[in-house]
């Protein structure tokens, strides 16, 4: 039923995540030392994988579901059919989450082509990528039920999105960072799914694997729940 | 049974009510008109019957079912052409129809084929590849129509679908859904367009202020509230409080739109030389279906 909703749009956001790998990877990475004679730009390839996954679900339900919304109205068109308001929604989630999975594949292929990828445990990548669409896709989507009109998403990239690409430990460690936005840092959606990324890409899930894999599902359940709740609200009046 | 069934209907928006308890059955295959102002309520009224729009308060059923219980199975014989335009910009003029089907669970071979018949029905077909942006108001319109038919419904639900068309589109959408109707077909029309609800409706209700003031058949209408005819007039202004007074006095109803005074002459009334004079009247015809409205609304459907 979902797939329905499915639309064949290519997304746009190839060319961004190789640039950072060239710039900051291996630009920067000429600057940055590492231990044990680990290169930077391995360090932040599966950084830079979950923040495109991010991003790609983000702009796709808060811009692009937001304009169907208000401006199109492509959801009072399609609830005048069986599906009802949450089929729409839900349909928005999976299409942000397959952005985010399309973007994974094309950032994972950019990494292993730099030679950056080195275990088996990476394949469970574009899947993981799929489950933090998914979560980003909730969080962006309950934005948009409120959201009172297209600009306020500005606020909700520089004041919500852009901060969690910076502090969630992509491009330097959480240890970097001083105690207070460490403990922020923790509470951001992003943190498990880049360390989980990581451990991913490096071939070595711990223990704590499981614990930022509850931790996505949890975060998941609770927005995609609430989204429901707060569109329906929106939408039928 | 009535294939529409409206108990008792109120539909509140905070503190604004736009639907104050309305009762009404659309029998099956008939073409129904709801007439009304702008602010009436008709579309709030059609959005609950489509379950697209809560109810406040009251109940309606869609062929024999609760329209809170069982939307999706209502919806799936119900054809909508709503009063703004929402088709998908995204995608060609095709695409929108079997896009559409697809959420129907019409297989893709079944959707195709309705989606170029439709197409074919409102003269569409050579734009089937099109963008929707390139399409001009009267082709999104029938787009529109063509579109909400792709479930081959039951019962097909219009607002307003002819507005913005040129006299003959508007034709062909008569046509069309003249039709419609002969299949067996019914129709529950929203419209400001009396010569549309004349020519396609079997009943019209009017509505003003969310309640239905009159319902009937259109010639009914037109016998017991038309009058035998409508002078139309324009008194001079030092003349106007006079000549009102005197129609009063006779016994005469009008309406005031504008600079026209309407004023309803019925089949025993008689008009005095003197007072015909002052009234300055410009035109005497017979009545239509828009008198009646304006009659009992006080208000022209053309404002
Ligand atoms: N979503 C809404 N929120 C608040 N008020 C609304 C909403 N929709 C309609 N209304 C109010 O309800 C009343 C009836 O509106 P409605 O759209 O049903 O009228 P209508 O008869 O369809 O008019 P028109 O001929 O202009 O389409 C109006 O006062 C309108 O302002
Ligand atoms: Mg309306």
């Amino acid at each position: 039923m979902f797939s329905k909703l499915w639309r064949s749009e290519m997304p746009g956001l190839f060319a961004e995540p190789l640039l950072i790998l060239v710039a900051m990877g291996v630009g920067l990475g000429a600057y940055v030392t590492m231990e044990e004679g680990e290169k930077y730009v391995e360090f932040i390839a599966p950084g830079v994988v979950a923040a495109y996954a991010m991003f790609s679900a983000s702009f796709e339900c808060t811009y692009g579901s937001f304009v169907r919304m208000k401006f199109q109205k492509t959801y009072d068109a399609i609830i005048t059919t069986p599906l009802n308001i949450e089929d729409v929604v839900a349909g928005e989630i999976f299409w942000g989450a397959t952005r985010s999975f399309i973007t994974a594949c094309a950032v994972l292929a950019i990494a292993a082509a730099f030679g950056l990828v080195n275990s088996w445990w990476a394949l469970l990548i574009p899947p993981l990528a799929v489950l933090a669409g998914l979560m980003f896709s909730s969080i962006a989507m309950l934005f948009t039920s409120l959201a009172p009109a297209i600009y306020t998403f500005n606020y909700y990239f520089t004041l919500i999105i852009t901060p969690m690409f910076f502090f969630s430990g992509v491009f330097f460690p959480l240890s970097a960072f001083p105690t207070l936005v460490q403990h922020l840092s923790w509470i951001a959606p992003l943190t498990p799914v880049v360390n989980l990324m990581r451990s991913l890409i490096s071939g070595q899930p711990g223990e704590g694997a499981w614990w930022g894999l509850a931790i996505v599902i949890g975060i998941t359940v609770v927005f995609f729940a609430l989204s429901l709740f707060t569109m329906r609200r929106r939408i039928l009046k | 049974m009535p294939i529409i069934e409206v108990r008792n209907v109120v539909k509140r928006f905070g503190s604004i009510v736009a639907v104050a308890g309305i009762d009404l059955d659309v029998e099956e295959g008939e073409c129904f008109g709801l007439l009304g102002p702008n602010g009436a309520g008709k579309t709030s009224l059609v959005r609950m019957i489509i379950a697209t729009s809560p109810i406040s308060q009251g109940s309606i059923r869609v062929d024999g079912k609760d329209v809170d219980k069982e939307p999706r199975r209502i919806k799936a014989n119900i054809g909508v052409v709503p009063q703004e335009e929402n088709l998908d910009i995204d995608l060609t003029v095709l695409q929108n129809l079997t896009t559409f089907a697809r959420y129907f669970d019409i297989p893709k071979a079944e959707a195709r084929e309705r989606a170029l018949a439709n197409l074919q029905l409102f003269e569409l077909s050579d734009r089937q590849q099109s963008k929707i942006d390139e399409l001009s108001g009267g082709m999104k319109r029938r787009l529109l129509i063509a579109r909400s038919l792709i479930n081959q419904p039951k019962l097909l639900i219009l607002d307003e679908p002819t507005v913005g068309l040129d006299p003959q589109t508007k034709h062909l959408v008569w046509q069309k859904l003249r039709s419609l109707k002969e299949q067996g077909v019914t129709l529950l029309l929203c419209t400001q367009n009396m010569e549309e609800a004349w020519h396609l409706c079997d009943r019209v209700a009017i509505m003003n202020e969310g309640k239905i003031i009159v319902l009937g058949g259109p010639q009914e209408l037109l016998a017991i509230y038309g009058g035998r005819q409508i002078l139309e007039a324009s008194p001079g202004y030092e003349d106007k409080d006079y000549v009102l007074q005197k129609l009063r006095e006779a016994g005469f109803e009008w309406q005031e739109v504008e600079e026209t005074l309407y004023v309803f002459q019925g089949d025993d009334q008689v008009l005095d030389d003197s007072l015909r004079q002052k009234l300055g009247v410009r035109n005497e015809r017979s009545p239509t279906l828009e008198d009646v409205f304006l009659r009992l609304t006080g208000r022209s459907l053309t404002e």
